[in-house]
């Protein structure tokens, strides 16, 4: 089987699959936000930035090769991914402490995972609209970090709910009705869209604070052991169906 | 002679005391504390001014005139100073009204809200001057460390605390680094 190194170790490889499905193949965690195992990838959040032979890479869209070395657990790529994540948190507006999504948001235990005590950077607190007008989901701008995974969800289930639309910092989460409100799309509390938010910015309604602090999913387990735990089984199953 | 005692300074700015209550969680070690440190300003203190001092502790967010004066001084008088929870690391709560136009909040609250009588937005000169939106402190002055959580616990202050008081960079462990 081909295979490359990562921080040493040997990775084999299918050939096909990016550096982050061979790694999590592997069992290493290689930080990430925008990539899921179910979807294609979109390589946004640059969160799996590692090093491919001296240069910078997506792991999540990198294709994985012969004689590649990679290295993903340096100082250096561990300050790289903290200063992303810090840019996330105050371009947005993140006030945890009100989240309903506090200790299960992936973008909180990427900053814990990464040692993150600040957001190093002068906020933006960006104005963004709140859209409550759908009787069981709530969608609230202010948290979304433009992953494009509720956009990639809805698009499979055949609904294309959600878009991004503009770019740069201008980019916002954009809603496909003739109002622009979720309330008007045939958005329903069950489809994979309104779950698969990393953070808390697709809420289903009436499911908040469920769980009691320390009992929630990062209270206790790091992202990068669950992301092992939840996501490795699922590595491969999209290409493995593709190529059928 | 024993060794000169550590001083520290703490304030808050605009919070809600929880992280002060919270240092006080730290419980019996207080006595500890008190046997290494000695408390310049603090409202446990109620010195108004410090004078130099090794360490600061800062809880809240930076929204009005006085704020910035009071952390100014601080700055100014200690060597380390300490961000300590989510308003003074975020802007936190009080934040939430970066979103509003600040003359909106004024008349929301002495004017048009539910209960107001005599509806006047204060003007005493005495009053600090509202900022137009509520800052983390390091948009104001240089921070040397953060204590993340709302508000950190007894412990996760406690950990930072003796890491500074001792010498060592603080490094806090997967349990103790919350945001909420
Ligand atoms: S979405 Fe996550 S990071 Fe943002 S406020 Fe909520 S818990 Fe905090
Ligand atoms: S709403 Fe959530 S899933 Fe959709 S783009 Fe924003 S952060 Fe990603
Ligand atoms: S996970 Fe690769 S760019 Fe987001």
């Amino acid at each position: 089987m081909p295979h490359f190194t990562l921080d040493g170790r040997t990775i084999p490889f299918e050939p096909g699959q990016t550096l982050m499905e061979a790694a999590m193949a592997a069992g290493v965690y290689i930080p990430h936000l925008c990539y899921h195992p179910d979807f294609e990838p979109h390589g946004s959040c640059k969160l799996c930035s590692v090093e491919v032979n001296g240069r910078i890479c997506s792991a999540c869209t990198f294709p994985a090769a012969e004689n590649q070395e990679v290295i993903s657990a340096s100082e250096e790529v561990r300050h790289l991914r903290l200063r992303l994540t810090q840019m996330l948190f105050v371009e947005g507006n993140h006030l945890c402490p009100s989240c309903e999504a506090s200790g299960s948001c992936e973008l909180q235990a990427t900053g814990y995972y990464l040692g993150m005590t600040d957001g190093h950077f002068s906020h933006f607190f960006p104005r963004r609209e709140i859209d409550a007008s759908h009787p069981e989901v709530l969608l609230d701008r202010d948290r979304c970090i433009f992953c494009a995974l509720c956009v990639r969800a809805s698009r499979d289930e055949g609904k294309n709910v959600f878009a991004l639309s503009g770019r740069g910092i201008h980019t916002r989460l954009v809603v496909n009705s003739p109002s622009g409100k979720l309330g008007d799309t045939d958005l329903e509390a069950t489809d994979r869209a309104a779950h698969i938010c990393p953070v808390g910015a697709i809420l289903v309604r009436g499911t908040a604070f469920r769980a009691p602090i320390g009992e929630r999913k990062y209270d206790h387990r790091t992202i990068a052991q669950v992301a092992l735990e939840e996501e490795r089984p699922l590595v491969g199953r999209q290409h493995g169906q593709a190529e059928d | 002679m024993g060794k000169p005692k550590i001083r520290i300074a703490t304030t808050s700015l605009a919070g809600c005391f929880g992280c002060h209550m919270s240092f006080l969680d730290i419980d019996e070690r207080l006595l500890d504390l008190v046997e290494i440190a000695e408390l310049d300003r603090s409202p446990l203190t109620d010195i108004k001014h410090c004078t130099d001092c090794d360490i600061a502790i800062v809880e809240g967010g930076v929204c009005n005139s006085e704020n910035v004066h009071v952390l100014r001084e601080l700055r100014r008088a200690c060597k380390k100073l300490v961000s300590i929870g989510a308003c003074a690391i975020n802007g936190g709560i009080p934040a939430l009204r970066n979103r509003y136009d600040l003359g909106d909040c004024l008349e929301e609250a002495f004017i048009t809200g539910i209960g107001v009588t005599d509806p006047q937005v204060p003007g005493d000169p005495e009053l600090p001057l509202l900022l137009d939106k509520v800052h983390p402190i390091h948009e104001v002055v240089k921070v040397d460390y953060f204590i993340p959580g709302c508000p950190p616990s007894g412990d996760t202050i406690w950990a930072v605390l003796t890491d500074l008081i001792e010498g060592r960079e603080p490094v806090l462990p997967y349990e103790l680094t919350h945001y909420d």
